[in-house]
């Protein structure tokens, strides 16, 4: 089948109101390994995912998928999620139909992400009237609906409870399995360790290190990496 | 809730121009004659009789002539003999006729600065009230009644300016209401004063002179000039006003018991 | 006639019906029209759009006379629409209105569109939708934070009277509406007639008002 991975960043740069927010960086995502962009605040993990999945133009360099429009084959999860006022069905089906699905095959799709995410019981509910984490799933399960092949997911669980973080985590968990490419920022040290199979750290604005996830805490290589691990958990 | 206004909207859109397919007419006249009530009175037995709808757009002459010189209405119904006349001669109008007089008083404040009350001679009462300066209201608005005010200050042999004289550019009812706010003098029909309710400390002063006579003409919007004129029912309205019945039922009109206005058109 | 008698004539419920009927028409035809416009402007992104949107919101000033005169103009046998005939008719009220009334709308959904717009630009690109058709899907979303902006324009057209005295002509029985009643009972002197005329109006736009909160609320209550 005709992917759209590998996803290929060549020399991109990103500055704005005069600051450089991303240096020039180049890296490859291949399919399979669930990755994660992690940092402190302030590295740049939400800029270089918006760079990836679209929503800002590098300002040097290009970004690459391998096969051209993938509009519909990649998805974006955020921090806040923003539901339309309406019900939690009415929300997924009006993905699929910004995307261009069949309308024959959307109330399906739609029901079937929502029962993949637990939320077939509220289909009918205003999505709005629904707590942050069940309206978080509902961004899920809305990227979902799509089936696409990668999906990116910014900080989702930083504004949420332990529990509704921990339903998320499961969620994503269980997408992964199912073979989408998941591409997450987080500045959480054990949700990282948890859901991904690599790291990409960044420092202020620089890719500082790429390793897979057991070594990068193990054996971090650059001294940044290692500070950043040290200051935020004692525990670890 | 949009859908079911804009449905209520249509249907009564709908509902007023399908009425709307008699026989109408619009009439430009005056304020003075609307407001002294004579259409309210006449227009129903004008559609009894002629099956003519009459639609009365009101304002001052100058105003009335200007909008049958551009074709908005059908007929023209106002009070300024003179420049009625010259519009005819200029292929504006057709069919004129005479159709009633009323007259112009004077009204001025009880307190009679200008001591003029109860005088007969208006131009008289007139060159008083310049002297004494006293305060005096004018229309201002290029109406018949300015018309005849000016008309009469030329026959004092004096060129109304100055503090006292306040130009309202209002109708007779909104001049009257300044008239009565400031008690100043001003020139009235006998009509609009009759029905006048906001009089103050205003009452008439000056009456029964002559040149205080007040005629109405009613004329045709010229066809050749305008081809959508409806000139068979405008004329019909025209011949019922000269007619018997016409005549009459002008004569009838009274406010309070006192008539306003007295039909003379000519045989 | 006096005050109290005046309520009890059939005329004075016509002439409520009347100005009910061209203020709400108006009030939908320029909605229909000013509610997408509005929303096109809050998102498009194009050279001079900085001045149209002043020129929008100064619009929302235009006086009513002013107005009322441009229309006559156009709809005088002796403008470029007199064949239409529809001077002096409720049509050429609704006109006028509908003009009034459309920048009031516009520019209100405009800046509605455009706060709303930081909060669901970046979902909706997302998304992939993008341009006209992500400002009618905002539109809609917020669409009961617009009722106050059409009711602004309702607000506008009810109390007028000089555009619809200039092309309605005040004809008794065909084009007269509340304002207008009420100017032309105050320069008959009639001022306690002209005040009940003018209570009347207040409190039907009082009873819009309230109701239109209401089912705000509701809607709010409802979908969150």
């Amino acid at each position: 089948m005709n992917g759209i991975l590998p996803l290929r960043l060549e020399g991109v740069s990103y500055a704005a109101g005069g600051r450089t927010l991303i240096e020039r960086t180049s890296l490859t995502l291949e399919a399979g390994a669930s990755t994660i962009v992690l940092g402190a605040n302030g590295a740049g993990k939400s800029v270089l995912m918006r760079l990836m999945h679209g929503l800002l133009a590098p300002s040097s360099g290009r970004v690459a998928w391998q096969t051209e429009g993938p509009r519909r084959r990649q998805a974006m999860v955020f921090q806040r999620p923003v539901m339309l006022r309406r019900s939690a069905l009415a929300n997924v089906l009006y993905a699929l139909d910004a995307a261009g699905v069949p309308a024959a095959q959307q109330l399906r799709l739609a029901r079937e992400a929502l029962e993949e995410v637990g939320l077939a019981h509220v289909a009918g509910r205003p999505a709005r009237v629904l707590s942050g984490g069940e309206q978080q799933r509902l961004a899920l399960a809305r990227a979902w609906a799509l089936h696409p092949e990668v999906l990116f997911l910014d900080e989702p669980t930083a504004s949420l409870d332990p529990g509704a973080t921990r339903e998320i985590e499961a969620v994503i968990k269980a997408f992964d399995v199912s073979g989408t490419k998941i591409v997450m920022s987080t500045h959480s040290l054990g949700q990282a360790r948890r859901l991904g199979d690599e790291i990409l750290f960044l420092h202020q604005g620089r890719l500082a290190e790429r390793a897979p996830v057991e070594d990068f805490f193990k054996r971090p290589a650059s001294a940044e990496a290692a500070a950043f691990i040290k200051g935020e958990l004692p525990w670890i | 809730m949009d859908l079911r206004r804009f449905l209520l909207a249509a249907a009564l859109a709908a509902a007023t121009s399908t009425w709307a397919q008699d026989r109408f007419i619009v009439v430009s006249s005056t304020t003075s004659t609307e407001n002294s009530g004579l259409f309210r009175h006449i227009l129903p037995i004008v559609k009894q009789q002629t099956g003519v709808d009459v639609r009365v757009v009101a304002q001052g002459t100058g105003q009335a002539l200007d909008m049958g010189k551009r074709g908005d209405c059908d007929v023209v119904f106002v009070h300024n003999k003179a420049a009625e006349l010259k519009m005819v001669e200029a292929g504006w109008f057709v069919n004129r006729h005479d159709v009633m007089y009323n007259d112009f008083v004077i009204v001025g404040p009880k307190s009679d600065p200008a001591k003029v009350a109860g005088s007969k001679d208006v131009v008289a009462a007139f060159r008083k009230i310049r002297g004494a300066q006293a305060p005096f209201a004018s229309r201002g608005d290029k109406s018949g009644t300015h018309a005849a005010e000016l008309r009469l200050w030329k026959m004092a042999g004096i060129e109304p300016k100055g503090g006292w004289y306040r130009e309202v550019g209002s109708g007779m009812g909104a001049t009257l209401n300044t008239a009565s706010g400031m008690n100043a003098y001003a020139l009235a029909d006998r009509g609009t004063w009759l029905s006048f309710k906001n009089r103050g400390e205003l009452a008439i002063a000056v009456q029964g002179d002559q040149r205080l006579f007040n005629q109405y003409g009613v004329m045709l919007v010229n066809p050749a000039k305008h081809a959508h004129v409806k000139k068979d029912a405008g004329q019909a309205f025209i011949d019922w006003l000269v007619s018997p019945e016409g005549q009459a039922a002008i004569a009838a009109h009274k406010i309070g018991g006192e008539q306003l206005f007295f039909p003379n058109a000519s045989r | 006639m006096g005050a109290e008698g005046v309520f009890a004539d059939p005329r004075l419920w016509s002439i409520v019906g009347l100005s009910l009927a061209v203020s709400l028409s108006a009030v939908v035809l320029a909605s229909l029209a000013g509610l997408p416009l509005g929303a096109a402007l809050a998102v498009g992104r194009f050279p001079g759009r900085e001045a149209v949107i002043v020129l929008l919101n100064a619009l929302m000033g235009l006086p009513p006379v002013v107005v009322g005169l441009a229309i006559y103009l156009l709809l005088s046998r002796a403008g470029p629409l007199g064949e239409l005939g529809l001077l002096f008719t409720p049509q050429a009220m609704v006109i006028a209105q509908t003009v009034l009334v459309l920048p009031i709308i516009a520019a209100l959904a405009r800046q509605a569109v455009e706060d709303a717009w930081r909060e669901y630009e970046e979902q909706l690109r997302s998304l992939g939708v993008d341009g006209l058709r992500g400002a009618l899907t905002v539109l809609w979303d917020i669409r009961f934070s617009l009722l106050t902006a059409v009711l602004a324009g309702l607000g506008r057209a009810s109390a007028e009277v000089g555009a619809v005295m200039i092309v309605g002509g005040n004809i008794d029985g065909v084009t007269r509406v509340m304002t207008t009643t009420i100017a032309l009972e105050t320069s008959k002197g009639d001022l306690p007639l002209a005040l009940g005329l003018g209570a009347v109006l207040i409190c039907i736009v009082l009873a819009l008002n309230a109701g239109a909160h209401l089912v705000k609320l509701a809607a709010e209550r409802r979908y969150g």
